[in-house]
């Protein structure tokens, strides 16, 4: 090290602003440390996609293949063999899938993570929940990867989206973004304490699945009956519902189709097209109120997952 | 002076669980059962350290070192009390702890340098720099996985003294490495000092601290029991270890024995160099006791000139008084004052029975004009 280049000057350390470590930090204190360390989301985002696909042939490919194949059992059973005769089927179920892979792969991804990575928990200072926001960002870029491919499937079958609509898009992808981050933050943290949830969180995935309708249309479920007694909004007490509807909207369009089916008889077959709802007919400012509340209600959820994880941060060291 | 690190009346406690229930079921089946104990790992400590001090922190294991360090570090949150730090920090509490086994040396580095708090811009500027320190240009796109331990711990030592941080926390890691890397590391580490940056350093080994050390803090069960001079404050750390042994292995296998005082025959520890010096030691034993008598020098710098052999000294001490000479034959020290520290040791394992730290001092006198430490006094002669 001889040679080894001159070091830029000592700075002062009078006017360096002070860090204070006390028992808890506020909630304004977390954010700001949270924005200041957004580089190391990056890089921690980065190093994740990296690792899960090092050394695989594919690579990044896989993050389309594995919805692709998903998007075709799901097509195969649902359009072809229960013949729910929504047309275009692929393009509905597509765009409700991006939807819930990103808040599943986020969410199932996170919950084990601050456990997972003990060794750095314990030994480097930084805002632990990076750790679980690195995997919502890992999330994102899939999520992002998949839009293209909808973009592209749209373009193969000819099927526009309704442009009009598209404005909304940003603030329930906000929406989204929020909800997966605050789950994926609290369930993080609560593992530590409880090893259990990261199975039962797998469960609870699945069913969740089945409460969203993504393989199903929101019009043809139970959702009818529940209109129909005026308990519609129960529905919505799932917040993923209304992302997808509002995805189902822009990128699906049709709230009613003609759905054809064929009748067998002995003489002939004959083509009968019968009336189907699959989404709300609701008008775009329903759309856009709905999202804007649920943009309001995930901010604020946000800052209680942060202060929960803040709470349950205290002890990791003992539990990990 | 500007004071960095401000620790003021920190204490850390961790509940203890001894009946762990961390599973669903067993949680719920026992709500409130599972008796956990508090346990106080730090209590109410303050101290303060100032821009460009080196402090050493001293203790035994579980005394609350890496507590201590880990809450200024920010890797846990004291329980009461708070921590003020100037300037951004870099912490060595273990080495490669953010190493993504499956990524490469390159990838790590960056990884790692923005674990720290560093930007990409203040890594890429100083890339070459960790790669030429660590000396590891070959393999540092290799997968991190495929390093030997020392590759490792070379990149992460590498990265964390280099990010250019104004607060250096090492927890005990300087053990590292071949010796080469070790004697490059230490050299960092007093060009850090140069450069007026801040040093924390924790260490079982009261040579590092008196060698690069300024101040040295000791805690005993999470208290601080001394805050002052390296000399001082290891007194008072190796006078506790002695408290504590005693308690521990009882008194049959060593009686109290204590030093009282070094003196020398004619009350002066002025010496010339090559002449000779003769020291009294008087000890005071409660029993007989047989061990091994030990005799460190060291320069007021803290550089250790000479550690007596100690199995070559064997003692026989007699209950009540006893006194033990020292004679140096002839003094071939420099110009200066040197501490002296003497001790008796265990003759089976190097357990230390009685020890003063800076039991005298002795003054030097040389006419001649090498310079450092040891006259040597080589014969140059002009060959063929």
């Amino acid at each position: 090290m001889v040679d080894a280049p001159a070091r830029r000057g000592r700075r002062s350390l009078d006017h360096a602003p002070v860090r204070v470590m006390s028992a808890r930090a506020n909630l304004p204190t977390r954010l700001r440390d949270l924005v200041s360390r957004r580089e190391l989301l990056s890089g921690l985002i980065k190093s994740d996609i990296k690792i899960k696909y090092k050394g695989s042939v594919l690579g990044l490919f896989w993050s389309m293949l594995a919805p692709a194949f998903t998007l075709g059992i799901y097509y195969l059973v649902f359009s072809v063999v229960l013949k729910n005769g929504i047309p275009n089927f692929v393009i509905y179920l597509f765009s409700g899938l991006i939807v819930w892979n990103l808040f599943m792969n986020a969410v199932s991804g996170a919950t084990g993570v601050i456990v997972d990575r003990a060794g750095l928990v314990k030994k480097v200072s930084f805002p632990r929940e990076i750790l679980a926001l690195s995997n919502v960002g890992a999330a994102v870029i899939y999520f992002l990867i998949q839009l293209v491919v909808l973009a592209l499937l749209l373009a193969v079958f000819g099927h526009a989206p309704a442009w009009g609509f598209l404005w909304i898009l940003p603030i329930s992808f906000a929406a989204l973004y929020l909800l997966t981050a605050s789950v994926a933050i609290v369930m993080s943290a609560v593992t530590v304490y409880l090893r259990d949830v990261r199975h039962l969180m797998d469960v609870l995935l699945q069913l969740w699945f089945w409460l969203t309708p993504v393989v199903y249309s929101y019009e043809h479920s139970i959702a009818a009956a529940l209109h129909h007694h005026g308990i519609a909004w129960i529905y919505f007490l799932n917040p993923v519902t209304l992302i997808v509807l509002t995805f189902q909207r822009i990128f699906y369009v049709n709230q009613t189709v003609f759905a054809t089916s064929t009748v067998h008889s002995a003489i002939s077959n004959t083509q009968v097209h019968t009336l189907l709802n699959v989404l709300p007919t609701w008008p775009m400012s329903t759309y856009f109120y709905l999202n804007a509340a649920l943009l309001g209600i995930m901010a604020v959820v946000f800052l209680v997952a942060e202060s929960i994880f803040g709470r349950l941060e205290g002890n990791f060291e003992s539990e990990l | 002076m500007t004071t960095v690190i401000d620790v003021q009346s920190i204490t850390k406690q961790f509940k203890i669980h001894h009946e762990r229930h961390q599973s669903l079921k067993e949680r719920l089946l026992h709500p409130r059962s599972g008796a956990t104990e508090l346990f106080t790992a730090l209590d109410d400590v303050t101290f303060t350290v100032a821009d460009g001090e080196t402090v050493a922190i001293l203790g035994h294991n579980g005394s609350g070192k890496s507590t201590l360090l880990k809450c200024i570090c920010g890797v846990l949150q004291p329980t009461t009390g708070e921590i003020r730090l100037r300037g951004n920090l870099a912490a060595l509490l273990e080495l490669g702890a953010g190493f993504q086994h499956e990524l490469s040396g390159r990838d790590n580095v960056y990884l790692y340098g923005s674990i720290l708090g560093f930007s990409r811009r203040n890594i890429d500027a100083i890339f070459d720099d960790i790669v030429d320190f660590s000396e590891l240009e070959q393999f540092i796109d290799t997968q991190v996985k495929f390093y030997s331990s020392g590759m490792y711990v070379r990149l992460a030592f590498a990265v964390a003294v280099n990010v250019d941080p104004d607060i250096l926390v090492v927890d005990e890691v300087l053990a590292v490495g071949d010796e080469r890397f070790q004697a490059k590391c230490l050299d960092r580490i007093s060009r850090f000092q140069q450069e007026g940056r801040t040093i924390l350093l924790v260490t079982h080994s009261a040579d590092t601290a008196r060698a690069i050390c300024d101040r040295a803090i000791v805690l005993e069960s999470g208290q601080m029991i001394a805050n002052g001079p390296v000399g001082d404050a290891l007194r008072v750390f190796r006078e506790h270890l002695l408290g504590e042994a005693a308690e521990h292995d009882g008194d049959a296998a060593h009686p109290g024995l204590s030093i009282d005082a070094v003196t020398t025959p004619d009350g002066s520890f002025d010496v010339r160099n090559g002449s000779s010096l003769h020291l009294d030691v008087d000890l005071s034993a409660e029993g007989a006791v047989s061990g091994n008598f030990v005799l460190e020098v060291f320069t007021r710098g803290g550089q250790l000139v000479s550690r007596s052999d100690a199995r070559g000294a064997p003692v026989n001490l007699t209950p009540g008084r006893n006194r033990v000479g020292v004679d140096l034959a002839n003094v071939p020290l420099l110009d200066g004052v040197y501490d002296v520290n003497v001790g008796v040791v265990d003759p089976h394992g190097n357990t230390v029975i009685a020890w003063r730290e800076q039991a005298a001092a002795i003054q030097v006198i040389y006419d001649g004009r090498e310079g450092g430490i040891v006259e040597l006094s080589p014969s140059i002669t002009l060959q063929g």
